[in-house]
């Protein structure tokens, strides 16, 4: 019973699968699963949207939608069906074909990078042997249409947020790829189901994720803030900037163009969010071993859940950066910790398991943030400004 | 400490996270259309014309003098003159207006009109769910609609209501006032000529 439970959606592939003539069966398979994953992420984007409007709103002390159905529910309906009645317009300036095409390259390329995600046991698309790198090809592709939404509307908002989130999203490129790194050092492979698999298994009631371990954890915690600055999420939103440059680089789309970009956005971040629960979570396993029974999926769902309500709650408390700050985090603070924590990973793969190892790994990580960060922030002191000449 | 300002700040939101769920009082919305706000004495959002007595048309106040046609910033305000008289609430004859258009859509709530007009005729409404769907006829507002009774003014500005209804009562009984002596000294001036004599005489 809990074995059908856990296997259900597989199950239910092979099933329908089965109806199809054996020549047409990879490709129906693969349509299936395709059309599983557009499905049921633009679900859990409409559910986004709602959690993310309802929590922010309490988070400001306010109700949040509560108009459309019950609790407000139904909101996302409203949405959809207001982006999809609403005028398309193309600038008369713009570069048409590029502006019609960049939100479809936005959302191809995320959700081609989900494909990769394993989320529960043998619930995954494509099980390539180089996931992970597929993964972070795919999500670096966004970058493209980015720029093809800035430049092609020709309006000068949305070349700076294009040329903002290229900046950006370049920057933060290398310490995303630099963090998940260590976890391909320690599962010793580029594929996905077998990271996951790696971390299977309890010590004591601990699980074996390698969130728990120094280095691990301080790539979850880089891998994290690099996620937010990829995905445009605040604090790390200059790219869309409101209050600064009104949207950024989909300042020139309406309708339901408007409306792909904002799923490509939160596509892309579940994306991330899914690759920070496979890398250093655990992927779909249970956090004890007596909860094993509950099925894979609603773990790892659950944890990316966690993951989106943690950005939600960031986005709520701080405040944007500037971009000088943006560019020297991500340069002088996040590239030079994650290089440390590969070298750290590699002291804990070849040293003695037991406490010693745990102490020296800890200190070696914790000791070089602690002094970049000391550093910088004396750098960065604000000091009274003196004027040469008008005094 | 490194990061102590995110944790201070995440700590912020959680508690006002959670505190909206429990306390009321962090809740300050005031759910609109089902619950409202009771009116404050002084707001003000779009004029109207004051009518006395029990009919719209004949108890008009206004005299159609155009002086808030001209002095209207924005110019929304639109009158004719009828040519036909008719008793004002202190029974002298005055004009009355024909048409009397104000624009929504080009009204900006100064209360110029209002300080302006020397009959009390225009006052400030509170009424503010003035959507339409029509967006030419429907926010050009007319007389029929400007026209409200003095008891809706007391209801809606009772403190500046009573005063206005003061000042008018006052100057009306020094109107009455005024008539009687004049009809008085008409009277005295007829009693002490009892023939008068023809201008040809």
């Amino acid at each position: 019973m809990t074995e059908t439970a856990d296997q259900i959606f597989v199950l239910l592939k092979h099933w329908l699968v089965a109806f199809a003539p054996a020549k047409w069966q990879p490709l129906f398979s693969m349509l299936i699963s395709a059309a599983a994953i557009v499905g049921g992420f633009a679900g859990l984007f409409a559910l986004t949207t709602i959690l993310e409007r309802k929590g922010l709103g309490r988070i400001q002390n306010r109700y949040g939608p509560n108009r459309v159905g019950p609790f407000g529910l139904l909101q996302p309906l409203a949405d959809g069906v207001k982006s999809l009645t609403k005028e398309d317009i193309i600038p008369r300036s713009a570069d048409q074909i590029v502006h019609f095409i960049a939100p479809l390259v936005l959302v191809g390329p995320v959700f081609l990078a989900l494909a990769v995600i394993p989320m529960g046991r043998n619930l995954v698309a494509a099980d390539l042997d180089a996931g992970v790198l597929f993964f972070l090809a795919a999500g670096a592709a966004t970058e493209l249409s980015v720029f093809m939404a800035g430049w092609s509307s020709r309006n000068k908002y949305s070349m700076l947020g294009a040329m903002r989130a290229i900046a950006q999203m370049i920057s933060y490129e290398v310490p995303l790829i630099l963090s998940a790194v260590t976890v391909v050092m320690m599962a010793g492979s580029l594929s996905t189901v077998t990271i996951v698999e790696t971390q299977s298994g309890y010590t004591g009631f601990l699980p074996n994720w390698y969130v728990l371990t120094p280095w691990g954890l301080a790539g979850f915690l880089l891998f994290l803030i690099a996620a937010l600055a990829e995905s445009n999420r605040s604090p790390f939103d200059l790219p869309e900037g409101e209050s600064e440059i009104i949207a950024g680089y989909y300042i020139e789309y309406s309708g339901f163009k408007f409306a792909l970009f904002f799923l490509g956005e939160y596509i892309g971040m579940f994306a991330i969010s899914g690759m920070a629960v496979t890398l250093f979570l655990g992927g779909w396993h249970a956090p004890f071993a007596f909860l094993g029974w509950v099925p894979s999926y609603l773990w790892f769902f659950g944890k990316l859940l966690a993951l989106i309500c943690l950005f939600i709650w960031i986005r709520g408390t701080l405040p944007r950066l500037r971009m000088d700050q943006l560019m020297n985090f991500a340069w002088k603070f996040m590239v030079p910790l994650t290089l440390v924590n590969i070298v750290v990973a590699g002291c804990w793969r070849f040293m003695e398991p037991g406490f010693a190892r745990w102490v020296a790994c800890g200190v070696l990580i914790a000791a070089p943030a602690a002094i970049l960060a000391h550093v910088l922030a004396a750098k960065g002191k604000i000091h009274r400004r003196v004027y040469r000449y008008a005094d | 400490m490194f990061g102590e300002g995110i944790a201070k700040g995440m700590a912020e939101t959680a508690r006002n996270f959670f505190g909206s769920y429990v306390s009321k009082e962090r809740l300050v919305t005031v759910q609109y259309p089902e619950q409202r706000l009771p009116q404050k004495e002084a707001a003000r959002n779009f004029p109207f014309l004051v009518y006395d007595g029990p009919a719209w048309d004949t108890g008009l106040r206004c005299v159609a003098c155009q002086i808030c046609e001209k002095e209207c910033p924005p110019q929304c305000i639109f009158i004719v003159k009828d040519a036909v008289k008719k008793p004002d609430y202190a029974g002298k004859m005055q004009f009355q207006p024909k048409v009397f258009d104000i624009d929504t859509s080009v009204c900006m709530s100064c209360q110029i009109c209002v300080e302006v007009c020397p009959f009390d005729a225009i006052k400030m409404d509170v009424e503010f769910e003035l959507s339409t769907a029509d967006r030419f006829g429907g926010l050009l507002i007319q007389k029929r609609e400007l026209a409200k009774p003095n008891d809706y003014y007391h209801k809606i500005h009772p403190m500046e209501a009573a005063e206005v209804d003061g000042r008018l009562a006052v100057e009306k009984a020094k109107t009455e006032a005024k008539a009687k002596a004049d009809a008085a000294a008409r009277a005295t001036v007829a009693a002490a000529k009892p023939a008068p004599v023809p201008a040809s005489a």
